[in-house]
């Protein structure tokens, strides 16, 4: 698998960590109530088929959003975040 | 009071090495300034470092202007070796001093690319990384910044706590494919 750092361009996979769903970047309002913030830390969908996640890519310290296939592994897309 | 003696990164480490067709060496220590522009300010630190010949390096280049090299290192950030930072750069960049904690290695011979390409996972043939090209990636576990001297000269620059680990690392590699390469000759 190979992901292109929007930085770097395309690497292996073996120079990216893995940091979860990218509904990490949905982060609730402060005063948002309780069950919003169990859906935010707690509920994930497990597609099989398109899914976004975030990526770090360690050599350059680039945030990476990106959208795959946990089907048939294609990488489809793949954005700078921070 | 302790009686403390300059030491070179890769003292002590058994180099120069020749193994099979690739050759292993110490890069003379020289001065490494990193060069962070202020957020807007690439445009004049550009300026400033024009006036040496040299320009602020994309992702993934190096440029080289009388003896003195700049390196693309990480995001908004270049390497400055052999010189020392001109004057007027610290008006638009974060400057720091990195000449101690780096260990700089040469891995050079029609073997070179055969011996990084067991530890670095980056496409290094010529087509793909030319010369002057660089990159910040990792050989086996340690970050490492590598840049092509020649056609068949690779720079390596690792953390200079990591240099024993790196030289160890690149004499299994160079020994492997040295026993491979007498094995089919």
């Amino acid at each position: 698998m190979r992901i292109s750092c929007p930085c770097c361009g395309p690497r292996d996979r073996r120079e990216f960590t893995y940091y979860g769903a990218a509904d990490y970047l949905n982060r609730p309002a402060l005063d948002a109530d309780a069950s919003a913030w169990d859906d935010y830390l707690h509920l994930r969908d497990n597609p099989a088929g398109e899914t976004r996640d975030l990526w770090y890519h360690d050599p350059c310290g680039t945030w990476v959003a990106v959208t795959r296939d946990t089907v048939t592994h294609a990488v489809i897309a793949a954005e700078a975040v921070a | 009071m302790a009686d403390l003696s300059a030491r070179e990164p890769c003292a002590g480490l058994g180099l120069p090495l020749t193994l099979g067709g690739c050759r292993l060496a110490a890069l003379p220590v020289e001065r490494i300034t990193a060069i962070q522009p202020f957020p807007g300010k690439v445009a004049a630190v550009e300026t400033v470092l024009r006036a040496q010949g040299l320009r602020f390096p994309a992702p993934g280049h190096s440029h080289e202007a009388g003896g003195a090299r700049i390196v693309w290192a990480g995001r908004e950030t270049a390497f400055l070796f052999g010189m020392a930072a001109p004057e007027g750069l610290s008006a638009h960049a974060a400057l720091s001093d990195q000449s101690d904690g780096w260990a700089g290695l040469r891995l050079e011979g029609p073997d070179a690319r055969a011996v990084l390409a067991r530890l670095l996972p980056i496409d290094l043939r010529a087509g793909a990384f030319e010369p002057e090209a660089c990159a910040r990636a990792p050989l086996n576990h340690m970050q490492v910044l590598i840049r092509r001297a020649g056609e068949a000269a690779f720079d390596l620059f690792v953390y200079r706590s990591m240099a024993g680990t790196a030289v160890h690392e690149l004499t299994d590699a160079m020994r492997a494919v040295a026993a491979r390469q007498a094995a089919v000759r």
